[in-house]
């Protein structure tokens, strides 16, 4: 163990989707003492992740080898009929893609938090296409920004220093004062008085918002009385609508409040539309503000891997993708999943009461690197080490870029990745043991 | 004394510095559990409902029920009608289950039930 003062440069902050690689970290007898440049969010991400103590696994509660929990862990999912593996927003695509894997050999669902984040985005990607830019043309290019059903102040902090409203970029000199920065959303957030223009739309009204912006992009003739109910105007609106076609590169970015509220996939399909149809006139981009660090990257191997970004299905040999059918919260409420591995993420803290009153009642596998409602309740639970501070690793910006991680210290317990490969490695053993046994 | 005179709202559920921030510490923190545990109410509705800062309130949905302490949100940040919790635990009880084909449950614009339940006790 490292007990010296040490610098980490460019380390990577994994908090939210934007995954700043510029943090400069002071490390002292296994702490992070300090976190330059980070917002913060990424200070109190990595300000509170020390060594760790406490045991690596446990059984029931009871404190177990590793070897014990694996194999433990490897009966449940082998032994269910129709098992999950759910979360991986937190961890390494190196992880993910063993995760997947464990999901085939087992014949489980693999889902991710996409499914209660931007999982109706993926949906209407798919049904409109993704027009989209990297975070590095936006800082560089980007003249109108809008961001709608988003609270970036709060949610992601540097998103505005870094890429979208402040930076100067090549086609940018004058920084800020070259930008329009718009806002749409129910309330007043901290995000309101550094935009340039708020707008205040009524809750569950943005789909009606953004299929009147398309029609005025179009040209198409809008009554007042069609904005009824939706707490904006004509007059707010046509001067959006200039903006949006005169400018030289435009880029929407879009949160939950468009993926979680009535609509889902339709407010999101609505958006993108949107963007599509201004690149008649100029260029025009439509982003989702990812939330976890790597969130993004499990969408990526998800895909890589099976085909489709989540709620996928492998229980007949093969992918198959049905939100709605095979997502983590759907299998749960329904009381279909009959064993689950729950892997960087908190469905305990988070799911709808029906799910998680399920998932109470069932085996279930948690690995995290802290203590949380999931763990506890857990059969088996494996402490790991933490993706980015002790772990290096791959993970992917909300833009899609991959970032590779540069880990501060090392850490007393395992990574994810071991952890898992551990896993797969004693699930296929019993598979042949089970094979050689039944000829 | 509980008031059973509820008056319907739409909940916005979502993120907040301080639920990011102490849920690094941890999820059982005193901070992030009084963050995910409070409901921020806008002060004209605060004023009508005769409500102040700490007060106990039911929210009710059609999934579920919570009683936890209100405030007022900043003014002008809430329009009246319109509630917030920091995302979590509480908020996800008034969830429903129901994806509708999507995989995500609707949390938030919500319609919810707000009643007093009583004073904070000092």
């Amino acid at each position: 163990m490292q007990n010296e003062l040490k610098v980490v440069s460019n380390a990577t902050c994994t908090y939210c989707g934007c995954v700043c690689d510029d943090i400069e970290l002071t490390v002292e007898n296994n702490h992070i003492t300090k976190a330059k440049n980070a917002c913060v969010l990424g200070k109190a991400w990595f300000l509170n992740h020390s060594a760790g103590e406490g045991p690596v696994a446990r059984i029931r509660g009871k404190e177990a080898t590793v070897e014990e929990a694996v194999e433990e862990a490897a009966r449940i999912l082998l032994e269910a009929k129709f098992p999950i593996v759910y979360g991986l927003s937190d961890t390494t695509c190196e992880a993910q893609r063993v995760a997947v894997a464990i999901a085939d050999w087992v014949g489980a669902s693999i889902d991710t938090t996409t499914s209660v984040c931007h999982g109706p985005s993926g949906m209407a990607f798919q049904g409109v296409g993704e027009i989209t830019c990297s975070l590095g043309e936006v800082k560089n290019r980007a003249d109108l920004v809008i961001f709608w059903g988003s609270n970036p102040a709060e949610s992601h902090p540097r998103h505005w220093g870094r890429y979208s409203t402040m930076p100067k970029g090549l086609f940018i000199p004058n920084g800020r004062k070259d930008r329009t920065v718009v806002l749409v959303d129910v309330r007043r957030t901290k995000s309101a008085p550094a935009a340039d223009i708020f707008l205040q739309i009524k809750p569950r009204k943005d789909f009606e918002v953004l299929w009147i912006l398309r029609a005025l992009v179009k040209g198409i003739p809008i009554a007042e009385s069609d904005l009824a109910d939706t707490g904006v105007s004509l007059e707010q609106l046509l001067p959006l609508v200039e903006k949006m076609k005169s400018c030289k590169f435009g880029v929407l970015f879009f949160g939950m409040g468009l993926s979680m509220t009535r609509g889902k996939h339709l407010n999101v399909e609505a958006a993108l539309a949107l963007a599509r149809d201004l690149n008649e006139f100029t260029r025009f981009y439509a982003n989702p503000m990812r939330g976890h660090g790597n969130v993004t990257g499990a969408d990526n191997v998800v895909s890589w891997q099976t085909g489709y970004p989540f709620g996928v299905n492998l229980g007949r040999g093969y992918p198959r993708f049905n939100p709605g059918e095979f997502t983590t919260t759907d299998t749960l409420a329904r009381k279909e999943a009959d064993a689950a591995m729950i892997i960087a993420s908190d469905p305990m803290g988070n799911f709808s009461q029906a799910a998680r009153e399920h998932l109470a009642t069932i085996p279930f596998i948690a690995l995290d690197t802290k203590e949380t409602s999931t763990t506890r309740a857990a059969t088996v639970a494996f402490t790991t080490a933490t993706y980015g501070i002790n772990v290096p690793g791959t993970v992917y910006r909300m833009d899609d870029v991959p970032i590779p991680l540069r880990p501060a210290f090392e850490s007393p317990f395992p990574s994810d990745e071991k952890i898992l490969r551990a896993l797969e490695k004693k699930i296929l053993q019993m598979q042949k043991q089970k094979l050689e046994a039944s000829n | 004394m509980e008031n059973k005179h509820e008056e319907l709202f739409i909940l916005i559920a979502g993120r907040s510095s301080r639920q990011g921030t102490s849920m690094n510490e941890s999820k059982f923190s005193k901070d992030y559990l009084e963050e995910i545990g409070t409901v921020q109410v806008p002060p004209e509705d605060m004023i009508r409902l005769g409500l102040v800062s700490g007060d106990l309130v039911c929210v009710r949905s059609d999934f579920g029920s919570i009683k936890i302490p209100c405030i007022a949100a900043k003014e002008k940040e809430l329009p009246s009608g319109l509630l917030f919790i920091a995302y979590g635990d509480w908020s996800s009880r008034l969830m429903g289950s129901d994806t509708h084909g999507t995989g995500m449950p609707n949390s938030k614009g919500t319609d919810v039930y707000l009643s007093k339940v009583g004073s904070l006790e000092t």
